[in-house]
């Protein structure tokens, strides 16, 4: 065990270390941020024998190219189908592999997703902000993001060449357009038509994303009554509508108050399936009672567990 | 006791996704509204139901944020219905911060625009904020960005139409009757009286943020060699 070091040749725009996030400070307007797909981050960090939640680089379509400038550190690639350029050889993420001391690493976008997760065997070496490693994107607090020309230092790094291989990548990580959502709580702002067209669609994904929220295309649905409500508490899977209209579904950075009306709330366990569909792709909303969204949670968090815990213990 | 406003019969108690209940007593900025969102927030920190995991205290708002896999809607609004207008809301002696503000023009963009609105000279604006007595209401929007309601009457001013880009951390903002210390460089349609060098983000682990929902702050103005050493510090 030694030190590896990482040149940044590239990153695109929205490529940042990311951790479990900074939970329980919304009262302080800080959100929990933390990997837009949680379950494709644990994965990675699994595989690799890594706690799920340490810190690890969370890699938009903007893509990450990196050299390995000294040592020795094998890495999972997890989330999305991107691909992964190994000194020269090609393969697709949900995999293991080591890199050593003058090969170069390429992660690009392929044929589908939007976000994937390198995590790295050792420690990396980021600031902390209140606890947690996770980038905030809007003030940059935390790990922070990569850019181009920046150096990473990965203590303790070493080659777990025994944990070599594929990851599964399960049904639950492939991209959700049908989003489960429970109604409101402000929908008193819209008129029974403009919900049965929100209900009804057709949604698609647009270019007007980042990690505090996506932009959507779709019906007109501007709230009817004045907007006058004073600020309330956001979350992540807050489905806001603006007073021209504009649907916004918030995510991992979102603002933790705002004082347009929200129509519906995605449910939490369909959003980091939701996070991989690309601008384009079709959006369809289905309200579920609050007693089914328990439930609905209650089968994904199981199916969730297995899935990892079969990671662990295949590798273990 | 229950209020009502446009037919609603408050609290309202509504299901948010999996894992939030929100429960509103009004819709207005009110303190007696604030003051039942804040006695709620303090009863659930000391008699916390199995599966809560936060609370977000907003004007007329309380989100409780609870864990799926333990607790659900049902528990969360029996529990929160247990605790209504239980206590006080107040810690028996809030905290007063004094938080230092310079008024020079270049850090004071708006104060003109202000003044002239407010049919004032820009001292009088300036005379008229110190004068204001405020309270924190809330955090929102972004980290340690705390609502600062008590912006006096003749200062009052709707946001701009469109927000100015790159607004530097540290501006005091004011808009309607709130006043905000900015923490971070962000857009903002609030009006820009002057700057401060108060750390909100303390940098401390121990107390991250300079206020508690419920503190005072006064504002107190000094000049620009005073904000220069303080912000340099």
């Amino acid at each position: 065990m030694s030190d590896a070091t990482l040149a940044v040749t590239f990153a695109g725009p929205h490529v940042s270390v990311q951790d479990g996030g900074r939970p329980g400070l919304m009262r302080y307007g800080v959100p929990c941020s933390g990997p837009m797909d949680r379950l494709a981050f644990a994965a990675a960090n699994l595989a690799l024998g890594n706690a799920a939640h340490a810190p690890a680089i969370e890699i938009s379509m903007g893509g990450l190219m990196l050299e390995c400038q000294s040592g020795v550190v094998s890495y999972a690639v997890a989330g999305g189908g991107f691909i992964v350029d190994h000194a020269g050889t090609k393969r697709s993420s949900w995999s293991v592999a080591t890199l050593r001391a003058g090969e170069k690493l390429a992660i690009r976008p392929g044929h589908w997703g939007s976000w994937c997760y390198l995590a790295l065997a050792g420690t990396l070496a980021v600031p902390e902000w209140l606890g947690s490693a996770s980038t905030h994107a809007l003030s940059g607090f935390g790990g922070g993001r990569l850019v181009s020309g920046q150096r990473m230092q990965i203590a303790d790094a070493g080659g777990r060449e025994r944990r070599e291989g594929d990851i599964p990548c399960p049904l639950q990580a492939r991209p959700r357009g049908e989003l489960r959502v429970t109604m409101g709580p402000q929908q008193r702002f819209f008129h029974p038509d403009t919900i049965t067209a929100f209900l009804s669609g057709p949604w698609t994904m647009t270019s007007a994303w980042d990690r505090m929220g996506v932009r959507l295309r779709g019906p007109a649905i501007a709230p009817q009554a004045e907007l006058d409500m004073p600020s309330e508490p956001i979350v992540r899977g807050s489905v806001q509508v603006a007073g021209d209209g504009v649907a916004t579904v918030l995510l991992a950075d979102h603002q933790t108050t705002g004082g347009y009306p929200k129509i519906a709330t995605v449910l939490d366990c369909d959003l980091d399936a939701f996070v991989q569909l690309r601008p384009g792709d079709p959006v369809l909303f289905r309200a579920v009672t609050p007693a089914g969204a328990i439930g609905i949670a209650r089968t994904a968090a199981i199916g969730a567990s297995a899935y990892l815990e079969a990671i662990v213990k295949g590798r273990g | 006791m229950c209020a009502v406003a446009r037919g609603r019969v408050f609290p309202v108690f509504s299901a948010i996704a999996e894992h939030s209940l929100l429960v509103e007593f009004g819709e207005t900025i009110a303190p007696e509204i604030h003051d039942r969102v804040l006695r709620l927030d303090k009863a659930l920190s000391e008699v916390p139901f199995e599966g809560l995991i936060e609370t977000v205290p907003a004007y007329a708002a309380i989100l409780i944020h609870f864990d799926p896999l333990v607790a659900d809607h049902v528990a969360a609004e029996a529990a929160a219905r247990q605790l209504l207008d239980r206590g006080t809301a107040r810690t028996a002696r809030p905290r007063l911060h004094e938080v230092p503000v310079c008024y020079d023009d270049d850090l004071a963009p708006d104060l003109a625009l202000v003044a002239e609105a407010a049919r004032l000279s820009p001292e009088e604006v300036i005379a008229a904020h110190l004068a204001g007595h405020y309270e924190v209401f809330l955090y929102g929007f972004a980290p340690g960005y705390a609502y600062l309601a008590g912006v006096p009457e003749v200062l009052r001013m709707p946001r701009k139409p469109a927000a100015v880009r790159g607004i530097p951390a540290g501006s005091v903002l004011i808009a309607g009757q709130q006043c905000l210390v900015s923490t971070i460089t962000m857009p903002t349609g609030w009006w820009v009286i002057g700057r401060s060098a108060a750390r909100i983000l303390t940098d401390d682990s121990a107390r991250p943020f300079l206020f508690d929902v419920g503190d005072e702050v006064r504002f107190r103005r000094v000049t620009r060699a005073e904000y220069e050493r303080e912000a340099g510090r």
